[in-house]
């Protein structure tokens, strides 16, 4: 099964046949290039070559202690596995989501036990391989899109249990469909280069000084938790920059905000905060999570208060959050004054703002949402989240308790929305004017609109 | 002063700018079709048309509508002259209260406007923003599907003669 | 008087009418009952509490025709069905008949439009009289024309004998002839000659409420109508302790800041100044909270079963405790709200040591009794006017506006003030339905049949309605407080808590105890069936824990234990258009529930079966599809009653997947819609059947409170069937079901 992924892609395949017969005079040329060819050919084998791993008989539920089913539900859900796993509305785990990338788009895998379309035939060892170093069964590599880089550490009983909970989902018999990925990057040995240079063990060490909580925390956002894929930026090889860890990156067309100093959060977050944000979807300071932070914080509602609170430790510790006790003493800004009780009219963006958030936004004592002063996206150096927010509004799931925005995308033209944007960040004082608002939102919108 | 356009005329306001257009309709227009539900965009009793889409009058202040075209549930026809809609929502019998209606068949006319062909899926994902507590939902869903065939017949007619010749 | 307030002189002057009896004083006396001599037998429905014939239809001399009810349009069609009744036994066409429903000063006082006893007891007072009506016009004409009454036939409001001469209905009403005592049996048509009731009228009120015509109390625009917002406390029983209404008074259209104890308000011109202003007095209002703070949400079903209780045994049926096969189970229901869409409105005017509410409160006589004890008027100073609301499903904010309102008008006379609460003020102090607990015993024989049956509900009061001024928000806040009432019990054959606590099964030996407690620590009162809700969930899931114990399917076995033969009728006509016999195995994940319950063990009777998919990875319920099967006698408007079952269905489904009001031991947090969150359009079953039986000649037994209880047991049943688990505590959310069904 190694051979189909050493073979040429179609592309070249078709190019060859374009060939003409080659002259007389180029026959020595060609020997010498093919015998470097084939001498590169086979180091590069021997780099990007993943042997086959036997298949099995799909265990069954009893192979596996239902502690470990019950851990690995909990693991999944911090892994955010379903997220990409699962077209949204269709079977769990059953894959076939489409992931766009810079490269192309890859569509998600079926995760499944069936054991003709997802991994029904898997061994544990290898879904331990493909999780830590992103190979499939067959020995074919697996675009990093799945975060092996982060998975690279997780410890063998996890694996086991991640394994225990995926072997005993409903098998889902649905086929991956192919991706949409030009030349050279449909050709997946180029794969093992990319693992050479940025598959590496070590994103996480634990510290003994330390707290038990922090190193728990520690190891699941560095490992299963993957937050680096999207809080932190990505080179021009799609692999996270190292060098500006926790920085803020981007994902699905949102800012991925920073986690470390430089946090564009105008009231730093503390560990509480961040318990609370995690752990109930909103924190009265900072707000609630919106677009693919989302079902983040949604999963994580599966998942023991333990690791969510070790999590928040951890993450808090990025970026040197203040204590509680610091934070309370700290000075904070004083709120801007307010629109609602102002007693004279008010016009243009401020009319606007008063009138379509100043109702919820307002920073007053028992207003609902959190005070637009303190809203990390209003204060971002890049205002895609807010633009994205007013457009589209936050949707908790169907059913459940959750913050409720309202989209405004029908309600506002493009420059009522730079323009409110604009006035509430200069309410909230701490940041020059975003650039170019107007043509961002439309920008926005119109990417919206075809798809 | 402001000047909104509302079911088709125009009409001048004097109202704080920052009022949202719900209170405006109700007080000023006298309009009585929006409802106040929450005030907060999670219900959509308030819902009418700006420009052709569905939005929340609660939260669309004064400032907002210069030179925009607002439709409310009274540009749409009258008990003696209703709309497809409204003559739908009559046929299907589809209100208990009626307090959501209005906005109902608000969101309902925006989907219409854009297209007569819709999935059921579709539609009650169109219809998702509005809250019934009445659980008057399947007649709701009844009517806008009965009144998207009305138009469709409608339009169908001219196409039939044309055929015809 | 005022000309906004029409006076009962101005009413009862209106066209030379016949009804000059109905003047405050006497509807009084007669609502009030003991002055009036009952007759005997009793006169049926409503007639009892107000027996002339007048009361209840008045005939012009041009032959307008006005029908009179006590009760009001919740948005049930209640409307529609009172104009089929009379319309049907009068012989007048219904486009030609005004029906003035609840109004202190001119219709009679019926109590509360609740219950589902609008057509047992305002159709059927109706009925009567209309029949009787028609019978003293008959005899009328008879005499006019000189002819057997058997030659004559009425035509929409003419008698009309064989030999062509006729005579108008308006023409027959002079010398106050229909001033008359009711009698208690009418002469009624036969139903098979109906030509309105049992078909399926449009309702009278959709028209407007589609177009944007003036529907609702929301709607009402007075001359000179200034508006009102109230600043709520933000936690039960907090005290105002400081305010500075200073800053507040300046602002555009602030007309008057209202500061009586605890009660703050404000009024301005415009609505949205008056919202403004609101927000900013409650930023320099400062409260302390009550002493007592809120029990723990977590354990709160624990908590109410420690307090002090009433034990009431309301059935004892002797007990035996031998038996092999002993069975058990505790079902909780957690406090759960109205949740109308609109927020509580009313309107007031204050005049000439008068008072005018228009209110949306479902009992129009009883608000008024509340609001003259709180301004200080005698009743007969007070009118209260019903207009529609938002649908409420029982007691919900509307009295408490009603209370406001008056406060505010009386703060600013001459002028009406409407007074709208917010989103969050109706969601934290509507009184919600009740947490309950329920524990039951089943013993069973060797053929599986139930043989003994031990209940047992825990609930609080399932009424604070008005009540004294006590019971209202407003009495309780000023600064000379009324007292609150102490909670009562509903009781029985009607109940509160133990609504439908009495099994309907023929079970030989049955005992039930109402444990009920006084102490509300949550703000509680009647909410859309009361406590059947939890009562039917309870004992038709038990039903089928049963069921499963003995190996019979779960019909069967209700049919088991079912003698009356209108209840076999409804449960099989529900089986059968569910296709229940036709079980094949259901796909994964899939599984089918079903209940019966009759409301209240004596009103209408409805089935529900139903289909759920249950998510494994999530735990989400999805309801498939629904088909009701419903008896509520005598169909009166038989699309009215399927639209209360679907209604009804939904509304339950809600309830039963999504719904809990929660609480920290300061105040309420389900604040709003995404804190509370409930049913929203792709939670919408696939499909909802309602089957109507119709018993022409029966009594008419109401149809909105009757879904309820069946559709909460049947979705439970269905979620059984489809995982295995058996979930006992409302409401049936994702992550219980989760929970339940494991990884």
């Amino acid at each position: 099964m190694s051979k189909p992924d050493l073979a040429v892609s179609d592309n070249s395949r078709r190019n060859r046949g374009a060939d003409r017969k080659p002259g007389r005079w180029a026959w020595r040329g060609l020997a010498a290039l093919v015998a470097i060819a084939v001498v590169a050919g086979a180091a590069f084998a021997a780099i990007a070559w993943r042997p086959e791993l036997a298949p099995v008989v799909t265990p069954a539920r009893a192979a596996f202690a239902p502690q470990d089913i019950e851990t690995g539900a909990a693991l999944a859900a911090i892994g955010n596995c379903d997220v990409c796993h699962t077209v949204p509305g269709g079977k769990f785990y059953a894959g076939g989501r489409a992931l766009p990338t810079p490269f192309g788009t890859i569509y998600a895998t079926n995760i499944t036990p069936d054991p003709a379309t997802g991994i029904g035939r898997w061994s544990e060892e290898a879904f331990r391989r493909a999780l830590r170093s992103g190979v499939a069964r067959d020995g074919h590599h697996l675009y990093p899109v799945f975060p092996y880089d982060h998975f690279i550490d997780v410890n063998d009983g996890d694996s086991h249990a991640l394994y225990a909970f995926l072997m005993t989902r409903t098998p889902v018999e649905q086929s991956a469909l192919p991706n949409d990925l030009p030349f050279p990057f449909n050709w997946r040995p180029v794969l093992a280069l990319w693992k050479a240079l940025y598959l590496h063990h070590g994103g996480f060490k634990t510290e003994a000084a330390q707290s038990a909580d922090w190193n728990r925390g520690g190891y699941l956002v560095e490992g299963l938790a993957h937050c680096g894929a999207c809080h932190t930026p990505r080179n021009a090889q799609g692999a996270e920059r190292r060098d500006r860890k926790f920085a803020g990156g981007s994902s699905e067309g949102w800012d991925a905000p920073a986690l470390n100093q430089t946090s564009p959060a105008p009231v730093p977050w503390t560990r509480e905060q961040l318990f609370a944000y995690l752990r109930r979807g909103v924190d009265d300071v900072h707000g609630a999570p919106a677009g693919p932070m989302a079902p983040v914080v949604h999963n994580l509602a599966r998942v023991p208060d333990a690791d969510v609170r070790a999590i928040a430790t951890y993450v808090a510790s990025i970026a040197d959050a203040p204590s509680p006790a610091a934070a309370a003493n700290a000075p904070t800004r004083p709120a801007a004054p307010t629109t609602v009780t102002s007693t004279t009219e008010l016009s243009g963006a401020a009319a606007i703002f008063a009138g379509a958030c100043g109702g919820c936004h307002s920073g007053l004592p028992g207003a609902s949402a959190v005070d637009i002063a303190r809203s990390t996206a209003i204060n971002a150096p890049d205002p895609r989240n807010a633009i994205r927010v007013v457009l589209d509004g936050i949707t908790p799931p169907p059913g459940e308790r959750g913050p409720l925005m309202p989209p405004f995308a029908g309600a506002f033209t493009d420059q009522q929305i730079a323009d409110v944007l604009s006035y509430a960040r200069a309410r909230a004082g701490r940041h020059p004017a975003w650039n170019d608002l107007g043509s961002q939102v439309k920008a926005i919108r119109q990417g919206q609109s075809k798809t | 002063m402001t000047q909104i356009n509302i079911n088709g005329r125009t009409r001048e306001v004097d109202a704080d700018p920052a009022t949202p257009l719900l209170y405006v309709l109700r007080n000023d227009l006298e309009l009585n079709g929006a409802k106040f539900g929450c005030g907060l965009g999670q219900c959509g009793a308030c819902t009418v048309l700006v420009d052709g889409e569905a939005v929340f009058s609660c939260l669309l202040p004064l400032a907002a509508l210069d030179g925009r075209a607002v439709t409310t549930v009274e540009g749409l026809g009258t008990p003696e002259e209703p709309g497809p809609l409204q003559r739908a929502f009559v046929e299907e019998q589809a209100a208990q209260c009626g307090y959501c209606i209005a906005g109902m068949i608000m969101r309902a006319q925006a989907l219409l406007a854009r297209t007569r062909t819709f999935s059921e899926q579709d539609l009650r994902e169109h219809m998702q923003p509005n809250l019934c507590r009445c659980g008057t939902h399947m007649r709701i869903l009844r009517a806008v599907r009965r009144a998207a065939a009305a138009m469709r017949a409608a339009e169908a007619v001219p196409l039939r003669k044309e055929a015809a010749r | 008087m005022t000309t906004l307030a029409p006076s009962r002189r101005q009413v009862v002057a209106g066209g030379g009418a016949l009804i000059v009896s109905i003047s405050l004083g006497a509807t009084r006396a007669l609502a009030q009952g003991p002055q009036a001599a009952p007759p005997t037998p009793p006169l049926p429905g409503s007639l009892k509490g107000a027996p002339m014939l007048d009361s209840w239809i008045r005939i012009d001399a041009d032959g307008a025709v006005t029908v009179f009810t006590g009760k009001a349009e919740l948005g049930q069609g209640i409307k529609t069905a009172l104009l089929q009744v009379a319309s049907e036994e009068l012989g007048v066409a219904m486009p030609r008949i005004k029906l003035v429903t609840a109004d202190t000063a001119t219709t009679p006082d019926e109590g509360y439009t609740s219950g589902s006893q609008s057509m047992p007891n305002s159709a059927t007072a109706i009925r009567n009289a209309a029949a009787q009506v028609r019978e003293i016009l008959l005899a009328r004409a008879a005499e006019r024309l000189s002819v057997n009454v058997e030659r004559l036939k009425i035509r929409d409001g003419i008698m009309i004998a064989d030999d062509g001469s006729s005579v108008g209905f308006g023409e027959l009403v002079g010398n106050e002839v229909l001033h008359v005592a009711a009698q208690p049996t009418s002469r009624f048509k036969e139903p098979s000659t109906y030509t309105v009731v049992g078909k399926p009228i449009a309702r009278v009120d959709i028209p407007a409420k589609v177009t944007g015509g003036v529907a609702y109390v929301h709607d009402l625009r007075l001359p000179g109508m200034v508006h009102a917002r109230v600043v709520r406390p933000p936690s039960y029983g907090a005290r105002l302790a400081e305010v500075d209404p200073g800053s507040v008074e300046t602002m555009p259209g602030v007309l008057k800041v209202v500061r009586d104890g605890s009660f703050l308000a404000v009024i301005a011109g415009r609505e949205y100044q008056a919202v403004q202003a609101m927000w900013a007095l409650a930023q320099t209002a400062r409260w302390i909270d009550a002493k007592q703070e809120l029990p723990d949400q977590a354990a709160i079903y624990d908590y109410l079963k420690k307090l002090p209780s009433r034990d009431t045994t309301i059935l004892d049926r002797g007990m035996i405790a031998s038996s092999s096969s002993v069975h058990s189970a505790t079902y909780h229901r957690p406090y759960q709200m109205h949740g109308a869409i609109g927020p509580a409105c009313a309107v007031a005017l204050y005049a000439d040591d008068s008072l005018t509410v228009w209110s949306h409160g479902q009992g129009m006589f009883p608000l008024r009794r509340a609001l003259a004890e709180l301004v200080g008027l005698p009743p007969d100073k007070v009118r209260c006017i019903h207009m529609e609301g938002s649908g409420c499903y029982g007691h919900n904010g509307a009295d408490d506006a009603g209370g406001d309102a008056a406060l505010l008008a009386r703060a600013l006379p001459g002028r009406p003030v409407r007074v709208q609460w917010m989103r969050e003020q109706e969601h934290t102090l509507e009184p919600y339905g009740p947490a309950m607990t329920t524990g039951v015993t089943a013993a069973l024989d060797r053929g599986g049949n139930i043989i003994s049956w031990q209940y047992d509900v825990w609930s609080n009061t399932h009424s604070t309605r008005p009540g004294p001024a006590g019971s209202l928000l407003a009495g309780l806040a000023v600064a000379s407080p009324f007292p609150a009432p102490p909670p009562a019990v509903i009781p029985q054959p009607e109940g509160g808590g133990d609504r439908n606590a009495i099994p309907i099964y023929a079970i030989p030996n049955a005992q039930v105890v109402h444990h009920f407690i006084p102490d509300m620590p949550l703000r509680v009162s009647a909410m859309r069936a009361l406590g059947a809700y939890m009562n039917v969930f309870s004992i038709e899931s038990f039903m089928d824990e049963l069921a499963k114990a003995a190996g019979v399917d779960p019909v069967e076995y209700r049919l088991n234990h079912l003698d009356d033969a209108r209840a076999r009728a409804v449960v099989r006509m529900a089986a059968e258009k569910f296709d229940w016999r036709a079980r094949s195995a259901s796909p994964r994940g899939r599984g089918r529930g079903f209940a019966f319950a009759r409301y209240k063990n004596f009103a209408a009777l409805c089935a529900a079966a139903v289909e759920v998919e249950v998510e494994h990875e999530t735990g989400a319920v999805r309801l498939v599809r629904a088909v009701a099967a419903v008896d509520s006698g005598q169909a009166v408007n038989p699309d009215g009653i399927k639209n209360q079952i679907e209604g009804g269905v939904i509304q339950a489904a809600s309830w039963t997947l999504f719904e809990q009001v929660t609480f920290d031991r300061r105040q309420i947090t389900s604040r709003d819609w995404s804190l509370y969150p409930i049913l929203r359009f792709q939670a919408v079953p696939e499909r909802v059947e309602v089957h109507v039986i119709d018993r022409p000649g029966q009594p008419f037994l109401g149809t909105g409170e009757a879904a309820a209880g069946p559709t909460a047991a049947a979705i439970a049943n269905a979620v059984a069937d489809a995982t295995g688990a058996r979930i006992r505590e409302l409401p049936l959310t994702r992550q219980r079901v989760k929970a339940a069904i494991g990884v």
